[in-house]
């Protein structure tokens, strides 16, 4: 008898330690969703203001500006809609380079300056993060964005 | 001619691995003797045919033969030969080649020792394999075969991927993939004795080397590929929990959970349908791991372009091999059977937590990297799971189970005295604990809780391993003088001992790294010094250099610590000439202690190189403890592997009885 509730007392042990475990990792999963969105949806107001998110696009030709302390740099996203100025204070990846497709973790300051902690640059052979060429497809299927996209070279547009 | 010959060889490949598999398996299940002979002769024969195709393969890449398409966009006449070697898994279809070469030399090497086995369970394992050879043979020839050509051929080749051409692409992809394909020898080893019905302490030695072995080579494959980011990448971290990290530390995890219950199965016939479940999810969660590399669902360094028919196939082959797998195990399991009882308190029931606390790692892991997926699947919206969700989960996860690895090899099997552990313990817990509160206090001036409770749990470790290996020695010790004892210890309890300071070492490196690493991102004139964790990076300035297949900017860095020059660090920044994409070669000076890391970020002033530049400087204490306590992991797994008991049961066609008291 002493040893059967002994076996249901540890086995009750278990699943609560097993439930207590799963609402905190779930709890854990919720706080660290980064949600990706486009220029055009930041700029509509559907990013959140005080949490981070991910932003991404085509860093804009002739953006990339050096700040004085000779670390940070500015630079624009856009989706051929619409633009958002990105700053990052630390040094670029390899792969990052104007014109092509490029990922920002981080969060929107008070003047609409998104201030990234980490520009993510990769990407496949067409230079396109798969968030990104998606956020592209759905500019161009509104439409808005023709007159934009001629600017960019044919062989980066994702295919 | 040659490429031709290879696609050939592949083509013949499969109807003989679809032969020999149906063969043996209906074979072994009807006892018919000749059927089941088959698959010896029909497995090397495979593992030829997939051999040629793949030196076909090498040989196009060797002579720069750029009318085979694969060969086209991978290589280029100037990549160095070692790198033409190695390219031809530098793309999706030449590492899906080499996947398959694995699987075949797997499957050949088991047909080669396993004499004593008796013939319907080696035809089952054999055929078993063969028949996941056919589906992956299935895969290349319709969806990736590396032989198309490209006509007319092009003059030249699009060049192998720059981050590629590093040593370790020679490295990594074998290593990890020899882990990967590995766990199919266990999950054959599961099916078979499944169809079978029978699963006893033979099957389990039989079964147990080869999945050490596949987890020495994952644990191996692993770290280095967490090495060459670390060096590569020039962030400086070494692991990112990027999704395809997370796909290879899933059955790494899983295969941890099943080397421990095969432990079980083979002393004491416990945990039987446990472990068989355990080698069906290492296996899957490999095949699930191949389903997000290759089909381009997710975006990382490792991601090739994506093709929809690629990604569908192998859901297709997964869905498959889960499905089946486990419409078996339901209708199998009961009889294969549970397997004895223990106690509460007993090396039964702290393997059980063991497993019991792996699986929920590999389940949170699982759920972090397919959790955006899903969303996405759903159209729910784009996000993604950071690798603070990782770091929160894993320590409250992890740190038990190091807690408890302290205590295992301590406790008797069947039922074991919580009061002489306590007695046995004690003063390794106290040791434990005041290292950890002193050591960060004393080197490195401060301290929080998290450093503090991994230098305990790694301290911990490590004085209950020498704890415990001292005792065993004293208690065989008989006569003998004190050397000869210890090295009279068997292997595999050397094995188990080294491996579990492997963890102790790496456990170390990850809580001084996380808790005392510096970096700084600064400018920097020729000239100029900045100061690190009493370091000083003096900048020299920028030379260019010319390499085989590239034009770098070279930088010197001078470190001095007390007026003295250490090393002169040369960080490059490189531009091969056929892709026009740069790349950061950090410097790196490699100590017991630390590393320290400079890379070249951009001259400030493009047009003037010789100026000023960003640069990036980083301390890393204890980093390469991390990939050392990996290697010994590894290394008392090979140990393990090699231990006398798995060389004598070849030899002799008998298994052995149960054997019950092989340590206390």
């Amino acid at each position: 008898m002493k040893a059967r509730h002994e076996r249901l007392l540890l086995i009750a042990g278990g699943l609560v330690a097993l439930g207590l475990m799963a609402a905190f990792v779930l709890h854990a999963l919720k706080d660290n969703l980064s949600l990706f969105y486009a220029p055009a949806e930041v700029l509509a107001g559907k990013a959140p203001r005080d949490r981070a998110f991910r932003i991404g696009g085509l860093v804009e030709a002739g953006s990339l500006v050096r700040q004085p302390d000779g670390v940070s740099v500015r630079f624009v996203v856009t989706d051929m809609q619409e633009r958002v100025t990105i700053q990052y204070k630390g040094i670029l990846p390899d792969l990052f380079s104007e014109g092509r497709g490029v990922v920002a973790q981080g969060k929107l300051d008070d003047q609409g300056l998104f201030i990234a902690s980490e520009v993510l640059a990769k990407h496949d052979e067409n230079y396109m993060p798969p968030e990104v060429a998606a956020a592209l497809e759905k500019a161009h299927q509104e439409g808005a964005g023709d007159a934009n996209a001629q600017t960019l070279p044919p062989q980066q547009l994702p295919q | 001619m040659i490429p031709e010959f290879g696609h050939f060889a592949l083509l013949l490949a499969l109807p003989v691995a679809v032969l020999v598999g149906v063969l043996a398996l209906v074979g072994a299940q009807k006892n018919h003797a000749r059927w089941m002979a088959l698959a010896k002769p029909g497995t090397r024969l495979l593992a030829f045919l997939v051999t040629l195709a793949y030196l076909c393969l090498t040989q196009a890449f060797v002579a720069n033969d750029f009318s085979v398409l694969y060969v086209a966009q991978h290589s280029n006449s100037l990549l160095p030969l070692a790198y033409r070697i190695a390219g031809v898994w530098g793309g999706h279809e030449g590492s899906l080649l080499l996947w398959m070469l694995m699987l075949v030399w797997w499957a050949a090497l088991v047909s080669v020792f396993s004499r004593p086995l008796a013939a319907p369970m080696l035809a089952r394992v054999l055929g078993t394999l063969c028949l996941v050879a056919f589906g992956f043979l299935l895969f290349i020839l319709l969806t990736s075969n590396p032989f198309t050509r490209l006509l007319p051929g092009v003059a030249e080749g699009r060049d192998l991927n720059p981050l590629l051409q590093d040593p370790g692409l020679i490295l990594h992809p074998p290593l990890l993939y020899m882990g990967y394909v590995g766990f199919s020898v266990a999950y054959a080893f599961a099916v078979a004795a499944l169809l079978a019905g029978q699963l006893d302490a033979a099957w389990a030695r039989w079964s147990r080397p080869w999945t050490t072995m596949a987890w020495g080579f994952l644990t191996l494959g692993i770290a280095l590929g967490s090495w060459w980011a670390y060096y590569e990448l020039g962030w400086g971290g070494w692991w990112f929990w990027d999704p395809v990290e997370n796909a290879s530390f899933m059955p790494w995890l899983a295969g941890t959970a099943l080397i421990h219950s095969l432990a079980v199965t083979e002393k004491r016939g416990s945990f039987k349908n446990w472990t068989v479940l355990l080698a069906i999810s290492a296996f899957s969660l490999s095949l699930l791991g191949t389903f997000l590399v290759r089909s381009g669902v997710l975006t990382s360094v490792h991601a090739f372009a994506a093709d929809p028919a690629r990604g569908i196939f192998i859901l297709a082959f997964l869905a498959t091999v889960v499905g089946l797998s486990l419409v078996l195990f339901v209708w199998r399991a009961p009889k294969v059977g549970l397997g004895g009882r223990f106690g509460l308190f007993s090396r039964e029931s702290l393997l059980l937590s063991n497993n019991v606390i792996l699986v929920v790692a590999t389940a949170t892991v699982l759920l972090g990297t397919l959790y955006p997926l899903l969303i996405d699947a759903l159209n729910l919206g784009k996000l993604s799971v950071g690798p603070p969700y990782f770091n929160a989960v894993f320590v409250p996860i992890m740190a038990p189970l190091l807690f408890l690895m302290g205590i295992g090899p301590f406790l008797r099997w069947k039922a074991a005295s919580a009061q002489e552990i306590v007695l046995r313990l004690k003063w390794a817990l106290v040791a434990a604990l005041a290292i950890a509160v002193l050591l960060p206090m004393l080197i490195y001036g401060d301290a929080w809780p998290l450093v503090n409770l991994g230098i305990f749990l790694a301290a911990w470790i490590l004085i209950a391993a020498v704890l415990h290996f001292s005792r065993q020695v004293w208690t065989t010790r008989g006569s003998s003088n004190l050397l000869t004892a210890v090295l009279r210890q068997p292997l595999h309890f050397w094995g188990m001992h080294l491996a579990h300071i492997g963890v102790a070492v790496f456990v170390a490196g990850v809580a001084i790294v996380g808790g005392y690493e510096e970096e700084k991102d600064v400018r920097m004139a020729p000239g100029e010094i900045v100061t690190l964790s009493g370091y000083e990076f003096r900048f020299m300035g920028v030379l260019p250099v010319k390499g085989p297949n590239y034009e770098a900017l070279q930088g010197e860095v001078e470190l001095w610590k007390n007026n003295r020059l250490i090393r002169r660090l040369r960080p490059e920044k490189r531009f091969y000439r056929s892709s026009a994409m740069p790349m950061t070669e950090a410097a790196i000076d490699t100590g017991f202690f630390g590393d320290l890391y400079v890379s070249l970020g951009e001259p400030l002033d493009r047009a003037r190189p010789e100026g000023e530049w960003a640069v990036r400087v980083y301390s890393k204490p204890l980093v390469d403890w991390i990939w050392g306590g990996c290697f010994l992991m590894a290394f008392g797994g090979l140990l393990a592997v090699c231990d006398r008991r798995y060389r004598q049961s070849r030899r002799r066609s008998t298994p052995d009885p149960l054997t019950v008291k092989t340590s206390p």
